[in-house]
Order: C-alpha cells, then sequence, then structure tokens
C-alpha cells in the first residue's frame, strides 16, 4: 500500500510537470509573441522589445520554462495579469472559493438526489417510479445547463419579482436571486450582500441547476452497478444467512456498488473545480470559470495560464486522493 | 533439474513418428517490485521443466490440478505465449522461438479447443465467419469456396450447416464447443490442442463432444493433445496420460498403464481421489485424502515438489535429491520418484517400512 | 418422523417469453441425520428445489404451490420474516463457487460472525469465539490469524471450508449444498466430502446433496432423487437407484459415464438435449431422447409409482415392469465389473 501511494505521488509529479509544460508550450510559444500582446495597442517595435527584455521573452525557451517553473513551485507566483496587473494570485484565489462552494454544494446535492432515486430504482425495476425516474434523468442529460439555469431564473427568479405570471398578475415578491455571489464570511468591499445565509441563498438555483445534469448521470450509474450487485453471489450468501434486507443492502451490496462511483465522484468534483463555466455564467458568479473565460476575451495570458495550473493541479490532486481512497476502501488492492 | 528423456522406442503400436517433442520445457513469469524501476523479486515457475513427445495419430492426455501449469504448458506449446526456457519441435523444426511469418505458417498445423465455450467465441461474429476465420487469414481459397468448407465442417461436427449466418447464443453450451471444435478442424491441422473441452458441459453432452472428438481423429488423422482434470474423461480419450504437478511431470505413461497402476503417489491420490459410481465400491474402500493445499509455484518445495504432502516421504531423500523423471525397471511408464508405488489399490499410500529407494 | 417433507412442489418465473416452469411437481423427503441427493443436468430444477424452499427465489413474479413441512411447519406458507429466520439457524444452504459467494470487502471473520449474530444476541468476542471454533473445525491451519483475512486471500478449497463453517456455525438441522464441489480440483473435492461427512457426523445435521456427479452421489447419498425437465425421474435409497433402477433417464445416466467403458469404446451419452422449460415436451417429458418411447408415453404423463416390492423406491416411467429390471440387471452387472 505504501509503495502505492509513493508510486502514485511520484506519479503526479511527473503529470504535473507535464501539464505545465504542455500549458507552456501552447500558450506561450504557439500564438503570436507575447510581447507584442503585453505592449498595448499598435505598440512600436522599440516597444516590444522593451516589453520583450521585461517579460523574458527573448530569452530561449527551456529559461523562460525554466522561470515560470520557478515562480509557480518556489514563489508561488502565477503572474501579473495582462489587463491591470494584479496578481494572478489574487484573482485565482478570490475566484476558487466561489467555484469551489458551488461544486461542493452542488455535488452534496446531486448525490442526495442520486443515491435513494438510484437504489430505490434498482430494487424496483420498471415500476412506475423507476420509469419516471429513467425518463427525467433523459432529460436531465439532454437539458443544456444553460437553458436549465435560465428556465430556472426565470420561474423562480423573475416571475415572482415581477408580479406577472400566465396572464395573471400577483402582489410580487422576491423568492430567490437570479444574480451574484455572497461572500459566506461577510460582505467585503464593493459587494452588496454576505454572510452565510445571503451565501446559501444565492447559491440554490445555481446548485439545482449544476446538479441537474450530474444527478441523471449517477442516477443511471448507481442504478446500473446497485442492480449488478444485487445479483452477486455474496449478496446471495448474505440472504441465505438470513439476513433482512435492509441489512442485506446496507452492509453487502451498497458497500460494493458504491466503490466505482467513488472514482466517478472524485474525477467529476476534480473536473467541475476546474471551472463550472456554464452554471456561473447564466448566475453571474464570479468564479474560476469566469475568470477564464473573460481572460481568454481580453487575452489576458497570465491569467488563462494561472486558472489552466491550479485547474491542472486540482484534478491531479483529487485523482491521487481518490485512487489512495479506493485502494484503503478495496481490501483486494490494500493488501494485494 | 530433470534431464531429457530418452526416445522411447519399444511401443507396441505402430503409430507414426513423432509430431511434437518438448524438452526441459520452461516458463516463468516474473514478480515485480519497485517505486519507479520494476526490479524481479520471484518468480512464478508455471511450468518448470517439462518434457514428453507425441507421436502423430496418438492422443496424449494430460491431467492436473489448478497450478500444475497444464494450461500454460498448452500454450507455449501453441506459441501464444514465450517460454522462458527449453525446446519445442514440431514436425522437425524448432519452434520455440520462431516469429512472424514462420510463425504463421505454423499456425495452420497446430490449433487449439478451448474450455469455456461461452467465453472462446466472439459474440459479434457469425458462426459462418468464426469458423471460416482461419481459411481465410491464410488465404485458403475463394470467400465462394470457404463458405463452402465452412458448412462441410459444421455438418461434420453435427450441426445444421444452414445455422452458418447465426451469432453463437443461438446455440447451446454442447453446440458452442461443437463450432470450436469446427473451427479447429477448419484449416486441417496436424495437431490440436484441447485444453479442457469438456469441463463446463454437462455429463450427457461431455459424451457427445468426446465422441466427437475421437471420430474427428480417425477420419482426419489427428494428433491430439487433451488436457483435462476429470481423469475418468482423459482415460477413455488418450492413448498415453502424463499428470503434472506444480510445473513437472511426475508420472507419464500409456492409459491402461497409468490408470490400472499408478506408480506415482500423487498420481494414486489423484485416482483415488476420483468418486466412483458404484456405491458398494465406493464404499468400502479407504479414499487417499491428501492433506492441505497444493504450493504455490512462486515457491515450490525443494526438491520433490511433493514431499511436503506426500504419504511417503522420506527425510533427507525427498527433500534434498529432486527425482528424476525415468523409467523404472519392470514397467513401461516414466515416474520421477524415489519410492514409486509397489501395488495398486492400495489402501494406504503409506511406505511399508525398510524400504530403500529405488 | 421426516425432517424435511416436500409435497409436489412447483416454481413458476413470469419471464417475457412466457412462464418458465423450473419445478413442476416434485415431492421427496430427507431424514434427520442422513444426506439426500438431487442428481441431474442444468436445467432440471434440482437448484431452483432447493432455493424455493429457503424462498431464496430472486424475480419479481413467481408462483409457487406445494408444501415444504420441516417440523411442521409449511415453508411455503409462513410470511417471509418468519422464513428469514429458518435461514442459516435452522436451515442453512451453501453454493457451488466459493470464489464469488463470499463478500470480497468484508473479512471473514466478520462474515462468519454476522452468520452468528443474526440468529443471536450475543456479543462481538462471544461470536468471534464461535467463528474461531467453526474454523477449527473445518480445519483451516492458524484460524487465529485467519479471521481478519479477507476471501481473496484463501484457496478455493480454502474458501469453500469457510462457507461450509458459516453455515453449520448455528448448528442448523439440515444443510442444503448446492454443488460444493463442482468447481473445486477432485482431490480438494475429496478434503471437502471428508470433511462434510465426518461434519455430518459430529453435528447430526441432515444434508441435501445437489449435484451432477453421480460418483459423488456413490460415496455420500443415503437417498437419491433423480430429475429431469422440472421433474422426478425417480428416487430411492442409493442401492435402488444405482442397482436397481428403474428409468431410461438413470440408465441413461450411468450408462454415459467414461467410468464404465472400457478405453477405446466411444461412450454412450444420452442423446438430444434437455429440453425447454418455456414449453416442455407433453406427456413424459423425457420420450424426445427415450430410446424405448412408447406411443402413450407422448401424452399421458407417467405416474411417480412405487417400484414393486420396494419401500419408498419411485420411478416415473410408462415401461413394464419386466422390462425395467432387465434393463436395471444389465446395468448393474456391467456397474459392478467395471470396478471389480
Amino acid at each position: 500500500m505504501v509503495r502505492y501511494i509513493i508510486r502514485r505521488l511520484l506519479w503526479a509529479i511527473v503529470l504535473f510537470l507535464s501539464v505545465t509544460i504542455i500549458t507552456y508550450v501552447i500558450f506561450y510559444l504557439v500564438p503570436v509573441d507575447p510581447a507584442r500582446l503585453a505592449a498595448g495597442r499598435n505598440p512600436t517595435p522599440e516597444q516590444v522589445k522593451a516589453v520583450g527584455h521585461y517579460l523574458g521573452t527573448d530569452r530561449p525557451v527551456w529559461y523562460q520554462y525554466g522561470l515560470f517553473l520557478k515562480r509557480l513551485v518556489i514563489d508561488h507566483n502565477l503572474g501579473y495579469s495582462f489587463a491591470d496587473r494584479v496578481s494572478v494570485n489574487t484573482d485565482v484565489l478570490n475566484a476558487a472559493p466561489v467555484t469551489a462552494s458551488l461544486v461542493i454544494g452542488g455535488a452534496i446535492l446531486w448525490m442526495l438526489i442520486a443515491i435513494p432515486v438510484g437504489v430505490f430504482s434498482a430494487l424496483h425495476p420498471r415500476s412506475k417510479t423507476d420509469r419516471v425516474a429513467m425518463a427525467s434523468v433523459l432529460v436531465g442529460i439532454s437539458a443544456h445547463p444553460i437553458w436549465i439555469g435560465l428556465v430556472l431564473s426565470y420561474v423562480f427568479g423573475y416571475v415572482p419579482t415581477s408580479g406577472h405570471a400566465l396572464g395573471f398578475s400577483f402582489p410580487s415578491f422576491t423568492f430567490l436571486p437570479i444574480q451574484g455571489y455572497c461572500n459566506i464570511r461577510g460582505a467585503s468591499q464593493g459587494q452588496v450582500c454576505g454572510g452565510p445565509i445571503q451565501w446559501f441563498y444565492h447559491l440554490i438555483l445555481p446548485w439545482i441547476t449544476f446538479a441537474i445534469l450530474y444527478a441523471a448521470f449517477y442516477v443511471r450509474m448507481i442504478r446500473a452497478n446497485v442492480m449488478e450487485t444485487l445479483n452477486e453471489d455474496y449478496v446471495r450468501t448474505a440472504r441465505a444467512k438470513g439476513a433482512p434486507e435492509l441489512q442485506v443492502l446496507r452492509s453487502h451490496v451498497l458497500r460494493n456498488a458504491m466503490l466505482p462511483v467513488v472514482t466517478m465522484l472524485g474525477m467529476d468534483i476534480a473536473i467541475a473545480l476546474g471551472g463550472a463555466v456554464l452554471v456561473e455564467n447564466v448566475f453571474g458568479l464570479p468564479g474560476l470559470g469566469q475568470l477564464a473565460v473573460t481572460a481568454v476575451g481580453t487575452f489576458d495570458l497570465p491569467v488563462i495560464i494561472g486558472t489552466v495550473v491550479f485547474a491542472s493541479i486540482m484534478v491531479i490532486t483529487f485523482n491521487l486522493l481518490v485512487d489512495i481512497l479506493y485502494a484503503w476502501i478495496d481490501p483486494r488492492i490494500r493488501l494485494g | 533439474m530433470a534431464t531429457a528423456t530418452s526416445e522411447e522406442t519399444t511401443r507396441p503400436a505402430p503409430l507414426g513418428d513423432e509430431l511434437l517433442r518438448v524438452e526441459n520445457l520452461e516458463k516463468h513469469f516474473p514478480i515485480t517490485r519497485g517505486i519507479i524501476f520494476q526490479k524481479e523479486i520471484a518468480k512464478v515457475r508455471a511450468v518448470d521443466g517439462v518434457s514428453f513427445s507425441v507421436r502423430r495419430g496418438e492422443t496424449l492426455g494430460i491431467v492436473g490440478e489448478s497450478g500444475c501449469g497444464k494450461s500454460t504448458m498448452a500454450r507455449c506449446v501453441m506459441r501464444l505465449l514465450d517460454p522462458t526456457g527449453g525446446k519445442i519441435t514440431f514436425d522437425g523444426q524448432d519452434i520455440t522461438h520462431i516469429k512472424g511469418n514462420d510463425l504463421m505458417r505454423v499456425r495452420r498445423e497446430l490449433m487449439m479447443v478451448f474450455q469455456d465455450p461461452y467465453a472462446s467465441l466472439n459474440p459479434r461474429k457469425r458462426v459462418g465467419y468464426i469458423v471460416g476465420e482461419a481459411l481465410q487469414v491464410h488465404k485458403q481459397g475463394t470467400p465462394k469456396e470457404i463458405k463452402g468448407r465452412v458448412q462441410e465442417l459444421l455438418d461434420v461436427v453435427g450441426l445444421n450447416p444452414e445455422h452458418y449466418n447465426r451469432y453463437p447464443h443461438e446455440f447451446s453450451g454442447g453446440q458452442r464447443q461443437r463450432i470450436g471444435v469446427a473451427r479447429a478442424l477448419a484449416i486441417r491441422p496436424k495437431m490440436i490442442v484441447c485444453d479442457e473441452p469438456v469441463s463446463a458441459l454437462d455429463v450427457s453432452v461431455q459424451a457427445q463432444i468426446l465422441n466427437l472428438l475421437k471420430r474427428l481423429q480417425r477420419e482426419f488423422d489427428l494428433t491430439y493433445i487433451f488436457i483435462a482434470h476429470d481423469l475418468d474423461v482423459v482415460r477413455h480419450i488418450s492413448d498415453r496420460v502424463g499428470v503434472m504437478y506444480l510445473g513437472k511431470v511426475v508420472e507419464i505413461g500409456t492409459a491402461l498403464d497409468l490408470y490400472q497402476h499408478p506408480k506415482h503417489p500423487y498420481s494414486g491420490a489423484l485416482l483415488s481421489a476420483v468418486p466412483i459410481p458404484n456405491p458398494r465400491a465406493a464404499r468400502s474402500r479407504e479414499p487417499v485424502v491428501l492433506e492441505g493445499d497444493v504450493p504455490s509455484p512462486i515457491n515450490p518445495p525443494s526438491a520433490c515438489r511433493f514431499h511436503p504432502r506426500c504419504p511417503r516421504f522420506q527425510p533427507g531423500t525427498c527433500d534434498t535429491i529432486e527425482p528424476v523423471l525415468e523409467r523404472k525397471e519392470g514397467s513401461a511408464s516414466e515416474v520421477a520418484c524415489h519410492f514409486p508405488l509397489e501395488t495398486w489399490p492400495m489402501s494406504d499410500l503409506r511406505l511399508p517400512s525398510g524400504s530403500t529407494p529405488r | 418422523m421426516a425432517l424435511l417433507d416436500v409435497k409436489d412442489l412447483r416454481t413458476h418465473f413470469h419471464t417475457e417469453d412466457g412462464i418458465v416452469r423450473a419445478v413442476d411437481g416434485v415431492s421427496f423427503s430427507v431424514e434427520k441425520g442422513k444426506t439426500l441427493a438431487i442428481v441431474g443436468e442444468s436445467g432440471s430444477g434440482k437448484s431452483v428445489t432447493c432455493l424455493t424452499i429457503m424462498g431464496l427465489n430472486s424475480g419479481r413474479r413467481i408462483d409457487i404451490s406445494g408444501e415444504a413441512v420441516f417440523d411442521g411447519e409449511d415453508l411455503l406458507s409462513i410470511p417471509k420474516d418468519e422464513l428469514r429466520r429458518y435461514r442459516g439457524k435452522r436451515i442453512s444452504m451453501i453454493f457451488q463457487d466459493p470464489m464469488t459467494s463470499l463478500n470480497p470487502v468484508h473479512t471473514i471473520g466478520r462474515q462468519l460472525r454476522e452468520a452468528v449474530q443474526l440468529h443471536a444476541d450475543v456479543t462481538k468476542a462471544q461470536a468471534n469465539a464461535r467463528a474461531l471454533e467453526m474454523l477449527k473445525a473445518v480445519r483451516i491451519p492458524r484460524p487465529e490469524t485467519r479471521l481478519d483475512d479477507y476471501p481473496h486471500q484463501f484457496s478455493g478449497g480454502m474458501r469453500q471450508r469457510v462457507m461450509i463453517a458459516m453455515a453449520l456455525i448455528n448448528n442448523p438441522d439440515l444443510l442444503i449444498a448446492d454443488e460444493p464441489t463442482t468447481a473445486l480440483d477432485v482431490t480438494t473435492q475429496a478434503q471437502i466430502l471428508k470433511l462434510m461427512n465426518e461434519l455430518q457426523r459430529d453435528f447430526g445435521s441432515a444434508i441435501i446433496l445437489i449435484t451432477h456427479d453421480l460418483g459423488v452421489v456413490a460415496e455420500t447419498a443415503d437417498d437419491v432423487l433423480v430429475m429431469y425437465a422440472a421433474q422426478p425421474a425417480e428416487r430411492g435409497g442409493y442401492e435402488d437407484i444405482f442397482y436397481r433402477p428403474h428409468h431410461p433417464y438413470t440408465w441413461g445416466l450411468l450408462r454415459s459415464l467414461p467410468h464404465l467403458t472400457s478405453v477405446g469404446e466411444d461412450l454412450k451419452p444420452i442423446p438430444g438435449a434437455p429440453p425447454s422449460l418455456l414449453n416442455p415436451p407433453t406427456g413424459c417429458r423425457f420420450h424426445t431422447r427415450c430410446p424405448y418411447a412408447m406411443d402413450v408415453c407422448t401424452t399421458v404423463v407417467p405416474e411417480f409409482a412405487l417400484v414393486p416390492g420396494s419401500g419408498e423406491h419411485r420411478a416415473a416411467c410408462h415401461l413394464d415392469e419386466e422390462t425395467k429390471q432387465r434393463e436395471a440387471a444389465a446395468i448393474a452387472s456391467e456397474t459392478l465389473a467395471d470396478s471389480a
């Protein structure tokens, strides 16, 4: 087991280096000369050269990469935004909690939906509930998150406040907000709202939107896994011992059926942490996704790279954690 | 290590000349450990020095239990695996390490029937394709000719040629195994290796497949290596039988000799363990029951592999000197044992007191 | 009085293709401390019979009829919760494949303790002690260390011993073993059968042994039930079945064994294959493969009649007694001659 962990750690480091090299190649070497970009609109050649010297782009490639890596690993510095010279670190660290709130809250929500529905469907295949669930899954997977977000915003956000719906009028009220993010610790300067309640309140619709797609996938997967596990011989043995159905389910079926779900969950969360762009966009949440999208629009290289690197680190770390967790849960891997 | 055995020349039946000869065949699988650089720390000695030969037209049966290496040995002979040691000579040619086109040519002569009729047929391919694939690969005729041959083969193995376009799942286990046999037969090989071909089948179907194999052997002049763990089945179809234990052959002789008078204590235990479908006989005998499990092929016991479980174990001899597979006086079988069985049946395999190694 | 008395058991599964009559009118009994072997090929219904008695059939729509009276109680008519209390305590079952029959993520100690604690209010320590006792009884070496091991750390034979330990841990009156040695090597099979024999002596449990191997039947059974296509073909003591068989299917089974044919002769298999249970043949289900079939066999279902002059030997066949005795004698002499 220890050997396994060490090997995975080393591999994670290799992955990290590969990701940074590839990022560097894509962003620094392929497109236009970054110096030219950074120099602003219609720079003169001398200005470009000066900027180039300042940024170090007139040095050999490997030197630049080394510098980049050094800044990254040792100084923990992701650079400075071209747009406003703000440290990318600051930008990323401001945006990360937003995305994290969205993703982790969403993950909890989708698992709270998916596990009961999936297990129930597996235990009662082809029942009415199962059929309804499977139809919903189809809708959940097919419907675009932006569409879902907009519809939810409209129904729960706009309509109540406008006081009109389907030709009826009613006194307007605020039900759920459709935009904005509130810091959980309290309003910081420039923000309208703050505190945990507001934080939660503003995230309700985004959570639901985010969770629907994943819940659909997971209901289907959990259903399939549980159905398969129910047919395993050791479940029959447990029943033969006289175990009540609930215990069979809890102790024998779920433990085994959920093993692959753990892996998937880790991966999905990791990737989403890199930027749940669509949902953030619809609801105006200033997370990593929004940060990256805005940066692409202005070709703000350091920010783009910063978000990519941060996202990659998230994915690699989560991957590693999930692998270790899986190896620990499954004794066949843990004990060889 | 067992040395190469001398060629037998006193066989009464005029079978053909030697078709396959295996000398000191070894197949070891490395077990590696290491964080970055994998280092070999142990080996699974699946096949550890096996020698035998098969004559044209003969059926050699190989029996043994799990972990004895018989399947690995079969795959080495078929060159589905690369031997890590030893030599395999097929029809006069050394095929131990051949590759590429040379291997392709040999593949036409040497085919295999597998154990699991449910897993060994590609469920997405039609039966006609499955049976005719070898013919296609080796370009043995136009598609029309191949189809004709395939239908002939389906008929030969007792299936309806009209079912050419069906899928494997539309057939029963026994029928699927017939398809497997037809597939092996298609290219007119000289030798067919059957790896537990009837183990997964019902008793009455087993008998049908065995009869089929025997008939085909006569009709098509085939040589068989028949691997199984069911001793009754092996006896029935084999001319000679070899018993394997932990990667080595411990006894090899004619079927009649082995079953009427096994020499190796393991063969004795094996035979004794087979339930006899005759209640009075079964209940009046004292079967020999071995203790413990088969040891792991990673760390086989020293000298005689069977010594920790052998009822005739003699310390000082069996655990220090490795017995050689050789003919002992008074018998045509070869056996690798210091204290081979004197008589059979024996209720007690233990050595009579005062015995000396032979 | 018999420990288990099964009368006219029928189990029908409703599937998309129709009704599968997996068990269609089986009756037998098991005596205390004795072994009944149920023999048949795949599809004969031998496993489903026992799964039905235990209430372990999986599937949505199943029709069950008949009686299975165990120690005075009809298991087929009591509520599910009550039947559950019998399972693992008074009737235990072990299955064919020891590799997959144990939960891979629980230690065997935990699985053994579960078997105990499901039926008795004992502490973990007490359950552990009992588990240890059983591991010793089934001769697992160094049992104290092995309680914390996982199933994948045991060999096939050892796993089956653990299964047996788990089944006998509550001292059941009846143990049902569904092909317990089919997946094992022949020397391991010999060990397991010997173990089961000894345990039966020590614990006094009755055993139902489901198998397709007549050799195993010959070595272990007191009574034998031969099943074909979901129905009983023949039933009787072991001497009846082997030396006085009265059904062509039994004759076919005995004759098709490689053991009885001399080397070199072709084997004598039963031609054809077992029939579909969706649409079984009319009359006697074996008539399509029977070399003795007469017209009446295609239309009239033969009665599971008592063989004249016997106590409990029954066979379902229209043939006259004379032919049956002649065939029986022929086979018996072949059997006896071969194992001289």
